[in-house]
C-alpha cells in the first residue's frame, strides 16, 4: 500500500518533467513536421549548462532561466544552419539531420564535462511525511513548477500575439505567410521554445538523478513514446499520456527492476499505434 | 526516402561485371599484401558493409527508415554465439545458421508490427522494438551474459566433413569476401525481380501501388523479413570474428550508424552502403588517433554537411548505372 502511494507519486512527477519534455518536441512537430532527435540532447545540455552556472554561482533559479536562454539561442543557431536548408525534403532527412546533430552535442558534453555525473544541489530542501513514509518537497515543487511552465507555454500559444502566429502557421502556412506572418523567423522562434523548454526541464530533472552526457538517448526515446501515444502535434494529449506512461512505469517498477519497468511503456507505444495510430487521448477522428 | 530515379534505363550492363570483378579481385588480394591491422580492417568494413547493405534494402528500395537494425545484427550475434556454446563440436555453419534463425525470427516479429505504420511512425517503432531486445539482452543475465555478454572460441572452418582447418585471418577474410559477394548478387537480383520493383513502386508512391491492386504490407514484411536476415548473417559473421556477442551491439547506436552509412555512401544502390561503410570507418580510424572519442563531432558534422548537400551519397551519382 505505503508503495502503491509513493509510486504514484512518483509517476506524477516524472510525468509532469516527462510532459515538459514533450510538449517542447510536440510543438516542434506539430509546427515544422520535424522530429527532433537532438531533443533528448538539448535537454542534457541545457542541464550541463544549468549545472555548471549552479557551480559558479549556487543560485539554482539564475541556473534554471539561463540554461533556457542559452540552449534557445543554441536552438535557433541550429534550427537556421541544419533544418532550413531541409525545409521541403522528405521529413525523414530532419530525423537524419537532427541525429546527427544528437552525435555532435553528445560528444560535445563528454569532451567538455566529462564521463562522470554531475550532482544539481536541491534548491528546495526538507522532507514532508506523507502517513509514515518520507517525500521530498523538490519533488513536489518540480511538479508544480513544470505544470506552471506548460500553462504558461498554452497561455501564450492561446492568447499572446506571436502564440496566435505560430498557431495559425500550424494550421496553414501558406496562408499564414500571405498575412504576412513571416513563417520562417516563426520555424526559428518555435525550435528555439522548444530547445528551451527541453533545457529547463533538463535542469528541473538534473536533481533527481544527476546529470550524464548519456542521459539524452533516454528522455528523446520516452517523449517519442509519449508524443505518439497522446497524438502527435497534440499538447494536451502529450502531456495526458506523458502522465498515463509514467504512473505505468512506476507501477511495474514495484514487480520488476525499473530497467525492465521500460519495456510497459515500449508495449504501450506499440498498442497504441496499432489500434489508435492517431493517439489515445485525442477525440476519436471523423 | 522517396527522391528522384525514374525506372533504370535498359543498358546493356559491361561496365558493371568489370567494375565488380575489379573490386572483388582487390579485395581477393588484399589480405596478402596489407599489414594484419588493415587486413582486419578489411574484414570488418566488408562485415558493416553487408549490414548496412541490408538495411538499404528499405532504406533506398522500398522508402522505410528502419532505426532498429542493431536488434537484427545483435540477435544474429547471440544467435551465432548460441550455437557455438551448446553444440558440441562448435560448427561455424550451424553458427551462422542460429543467427540467421535468430535474427529472421526477431525481424518477423518486428515486420508484423511495425509494418502497418509508416514514414516516421515506422522510424520510431523499429526503434523502439531494437530498444526491448537491448532491454531484455541486457538485463536477463543467466542466459545472455548480461553486460558482459558471451564470450567463446572460434570454429573450425569445415566443409561438408571433407576438410577441415584452423581459421587465419586471411582465410576467414576470404570467407567473409564469398558471403558478402553472394549476399549482394542475392539482394541485387531480387531488387531487380518483379518483387524488387514492386518494392520500388511502394517507395515512389505507396497509394497507387495499393490501388493498382498489390497488398502493400505483405510486400513491406517481406522485405523487413529479408533486410533482417541479412543483418542477422552480418552479425554472425562479426561474431565469428571477434569471438564474442555483446549487448552494445544491440544498442540503438549500432542502428545510427547502419544509416549514417547509407546516407554517406549513397541510399538505393546496394555498393553505396559499403562505400559508406569503408569512408565512415576509414574517417574513425583517421580522425580518431588525435580525437580519441571525440571523433564523433567532426564526423557528425561532415555528416550533416552531406545530407544537406549530398544527399545522394557518395556513389548516388551511379545509381542508374549500378540498378540496370
Amino acid at each position: 500500500m505505503d508503495q502503491i502511494l509513493i509510486q504514484t507519486l512518483h509517476g506524477l512527477v516524472n510525468g509532469m518533467v516527462l510532459a515538459m519534455v514533450a510538449s517542447g518536441l510536440t510543438l516542434i512537430f506539430g509546427i515544422m513536421d520535424i522530429v527532433n532527435f537532438a531533443h533528448g540532447d538539448l535537454l542534457m545540455l541545457g542541464a550541463f549548462v544549468g549545472a555548471s552556472i549552479v557551480g559558479v554561482t549556487g543560485n539554482y533559479w539564475l541556473a534554471l532561466v539561463v540554461a533556457a536562454l542559452v540552449i534557445a539561442i543554441l536552438g535557433a543557431l541550429l534550427q537556421a544552419t541544419t533544418l532550413r536548408p531541409l525545409i521541403g525534403r522528405d521529413p525523414l532527412t530532419t530525423i537524419l539531420a537532427t541525429f546527427g546533430v544528437s552525435l555532435v552535442i553528445q560528444k560535445y558534453a563528454l569532451w567538455q564535462w566529462g564521463p562522470s555525473v554531475r550532482q544539481i544541489s536541491e534548491p528546495v530542501r526538507g522532507n514532508f511525511t506523507l502517513f509514515h513514509l518520507q517525500y521530498p518537497w523538490y519533488r513536489i515543487a518540480t511538479a508544480i513548477l513544470a505544470g506552471l511552465i506548460i500553462a504558461g507555454l498554452w497561455l501564450f500559444l492561446k492568447y499572446g500575439k506571436y502564440g496566435i502566429w505560430i498557431r495559425a502557421t500550424t494550421q496553414d502556412r501558406v496562408m499564414a505567410q500571405a498575412m504576412g506572418i513571416p513563417v520562417p523567423l516563426v520555424y526559428t522562434a518555435v525550435f528555439a521554445i522548444g530547445s528551451a523548454m527541453a533545457a529547463a526541464s533538463g535542469v528541473l530533472f538534473g536533481p533527481f538523478a544527476g546529470v550524464t552526457q548519456t542521459m539524452g538517448f533516454d528522455f528523446t526515446l520516452r517523449a517519442f513514446i509519449v508524443v505518439v501515444v497522446g497524438g502527435m502535434g497534440n499538447l494536451g494529449g502529450s502531456i495526458l499520456a506523458s502522465i498515463f506512461v509514467s504512473l505505468l512505469e512506476s507501477y511495474a517498477a514495484i514487480v520488476v527492476s525499473p530497467a525492465q519497468a521500460v519495456i510497459v511503456s515500449f508495449v504501450v507505444l506499440v498498442l497504441t499505434m496499432l489500434f489508435r495510430p492517431t493517439g489515445l487521448f485525442v477525440p476519436t477522428p471523423k | 526516402m522517396s527522391a528522384t530515379t525514374a525506372a533504370p534505363p535498359r543498358a546493356p550492363a559491361g561496365g558493371y561485371w568489370i567494375g565488380l570483378a575489379v573490386v572483388v579481385g582487390l579485395l581477393i588480394v588484399a589480405p596478402l599484401v596489407l599489414p594484419p591491422f588493415w587486413q582486419r580492417f578489411g574484414t570488418e568494413i566488408l562485415i558493416w558493409g553487408l549490414l548496412a547493405m541490408s538495411s538499404d534494402i528499405l532504406i533506398g528500395y522500398t522508402g522505410m527508415v528502419s532505426f532498429g537494425h542493431s536488434a537484427f545484427f545483435g540477435l544474429g550475434m547471440y544467435g551465432a554465439a548460441a550455437a557455438l556454446l551448446t553444440v558440441k563440436p562448435p560448427s561455424l555453419w550451424l553458427g551462422l545458421l542460429y543467427g540467421l534463425v535468430a535474427a529472421g525470427a526477431a525481424a518477423v516479429f518486428v515486420a508484423y508490427f511495425a509494418t502497418r505504420l509508416r514514414d516516421i511512425y515506422f522510424a520510431i517503432s523499429t526503434l523502439v522494438f531494437s530498444q526491448i531486445f537491448y532491454v531484455i539482452i541486457f538485463t536477463w543475465t543467466e542466459v545472455t551474459g548480461g553486460e558482459n555478454g558471451l564470450t567463446f572460441s572460434q570454429p573450425r572452418l569445415s566443409l561438408l566433413g571433407l576438410w577441415s582447418d584452423r581459421f587465419t585471418p586471411t582465410t576467414f577474410h576470404w570467407f567473409v569476401l564469398i558471403v558478402v559477394l553472394v549476399s549482394y548478387l542475392l539482394v541485387r537480383r531480387v531488387t531487380q525481380s518483379p518483387f524488387g520493383m514492386v518494392l520500388q513502386s511502394i517507395r515512389e508512391n505507396e497509394p497507387r501501388t495499393r490501388a493498382i491492386g498489390y497488398p502493400v504490407e505483405r510486400y513491406k514484411i517481406v522485405a523487413v523479413m529479408l533486410s533482417g536476415l541479412f543483418a542477422g548473417l552480418a552479425g554472425a559473421l562479426y561474431a565469428l570474428q571477434n569471438k564474442f556477442a555483446a549487448p552494445d551491439f544491440v544498442f540503438f547506436v549500432v542502428s545510427g550508424e547502419v544509416v549514417i552509412f547509407n546516407v554517406m555512401g549513397g541510399m538505393g544502390t546496394l555498393v553505396g552502403p559499403f562505400a559508406g561503410a569503408a569512408f565512415f570507418l576509414l574517417l574513425r580510424e583517421g580522425l580518431s588517433r588525435f580525437l580519441t572519442e571525440y571523433y564523433l563531432i567532426p564526423l557528425g558534422i561532415i555528416f550533416i554537411v552531406m545530407i544537406i548537400f549530398l544527399p545522394q551519397g557518395l556513389l548516388g551519382f551511379l545509381r542508374r548505372r549500378l540498378n540496370s
